[in-house]
């Protein structure tokens, strides 16, 4: 890829629990996407080997000494991208749900000086072939209505969790990132914090082992929450980033 | 009029809380930033219960007529829902420090570990 030039320092983020059985994989696909893009994978007390996995297959490993959840989990790899000066990351599953051979896709709007965010969305065109279950798609679409609605600017898809982001999103996602179902409220406080939001068509794997930590308690949980999460957002003042850069 | 042996119980019951209170701070086991809530509750229970013609007068004005003691369980529960509320947002700031401490070890470890490998190498 000639990309890393322009992007610069280029890191992926990958939270990680207790997915030793595809970590490996993940990790050495992005590898083959680009062999220069440093692989971070950050372990969140997994129950299993994932950690000594991802090392062997050559990521670095940030292992937190308790579980905090995807969100903090996240965040981490956002501080070490800020903390190492990367001016590039991208951000994937650590379930292989996000195809690294999207990465291009992903990272071309950065590329260009068009975004400081740019989101893997499954719905951009509406010929997908991503079909998640009723429920949940009902739930995506209901997020993406709410954060489009306070957010200022039509967003397709708040919860694939699959992005890119510049130095200015770095920065602001190493400060400010919410702990636990993060990726909707983080698409918000993004926009209200100013950032130029970027949406590209992605495929998206199905879970190929393990099941979804998403359970249906927990998405009664996970609606409440984020739904309250986003009004509050919505009422706070976010301090606007500097748009003009580089 | 409250019935003088709920003053009683009252007066007792308060003064008993303010005092196990104050000996949870003596003792360390108990910091007078948590306490002063707790402490605030018994010494409003304790002037309700043993000054009753407050009481009645209050129970006066919140329209409660036929049994001022009922002002009295009124406070006591405000002042656990006031507890209960500081108690969460204590915990949410427990809560963010925790996962703050958590990742700065992750990133603390992962340092380090590159620092002596580093040093490693060089020495050998
Ligand atoms: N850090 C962290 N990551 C988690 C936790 N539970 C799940 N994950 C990761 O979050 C990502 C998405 O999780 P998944 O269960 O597949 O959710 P779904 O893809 O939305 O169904 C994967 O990379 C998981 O490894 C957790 O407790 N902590
Ligand atoms: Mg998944």
């Amino acid at each position: 890829m000639t990309a890393s030039k322009s992007l610069g320092r280029l890191v992926a983020v990958i939270p990680a629990f207790d997915e030793s059985e595809v970590i490996g994989k993940v990790v050495d696909e992005i590898r083959a996407f680009d062999a220069s893009v440093d692989i971070v994978v950050i372990d969140d007390a997994s129950t299993d080997d994932t950690a000594e996995i991802a090392e062997s297959h050559g990521a670095i490993v940030l292992r937190l000494p308790h579980n905090v959840g995807i969100g903090g989990a996240v965040q981490t790899g956002f501080k070490f991208a800020l903390a190492e000066n990367y001016d590039t990351a991208v951000r994937l599953d650590g379930d292989g749900q996000h195809d690294a051979s999207e990465l291009e896709k992903l990272l071309a709007p950065l590329e260009r000086g068009e975004a400081d965010l740019v989101i893997g969305s499954r719905f951009v065109d509406p010929g997908g072939t991503y079909r998640p279950p009723l429920a949940r798609r009902i739930g995506i679409r209901v997020f993406a209505r709410l954060v489009s609605l306070l957010g200022g600017q039509r967003v397709t898809d708040t919860t694939s969790g699959f992005l890119a982001l510049d130095r200015i999103g770095i920065e602001l996602f190493a400060a400010e990132y919410p702990h636990d179902y993060p990726e909707v409220e983080a698409t918000l406080v993004a926009l209200r914090s100013g950032l130029r939001l970027a949406q590209v068509q992605v495929r998206m794997r199905e879970r190929e082992t393990g099941s979804s930590s998403i359970t249906f308690v927990r998405s009664l949980y996970y609606v409440a929450k984020v739904t309250l999460a986003l009004l509050v957002a919505s009422l706070r003042r976010y301090p606007r980033l500097e748009t003009a850069r580089r | 009029m409250t019935p003088l042996r709920i003053s009683i119980v009252g007066v007792v019951a308060s003064a008993l809380l303010i005092l196990i209170v104050l000996e949870l701070i003596r003792g360390r086991r108990l910091k007078e930033r948590y306490a002063l809530l707790w402490l605030a509750t018994g010494a409003v229970l304790l002037v309700l219960s043993a000054w009753r013609e407050a009481l009645n007068t209050i129970a006066g004005w919140l329209g409660v007529t036929g049994y001022p003691p009922a002002v009295l369980f009124a406070v006591a529960t405000l002042f656990i829902l006031l507890v209960l509320l500081h108690y969460s947002t204590v915990l949410s700031k427990l809560t963010d420090e925790n996962v703050e401490l958590a990742q700065r070890i992750a990133l603390l470890e992962e340092r380090v570990s590159r620092a002596l490998r580093a040093s490693n190498t060089t020495k050998l």
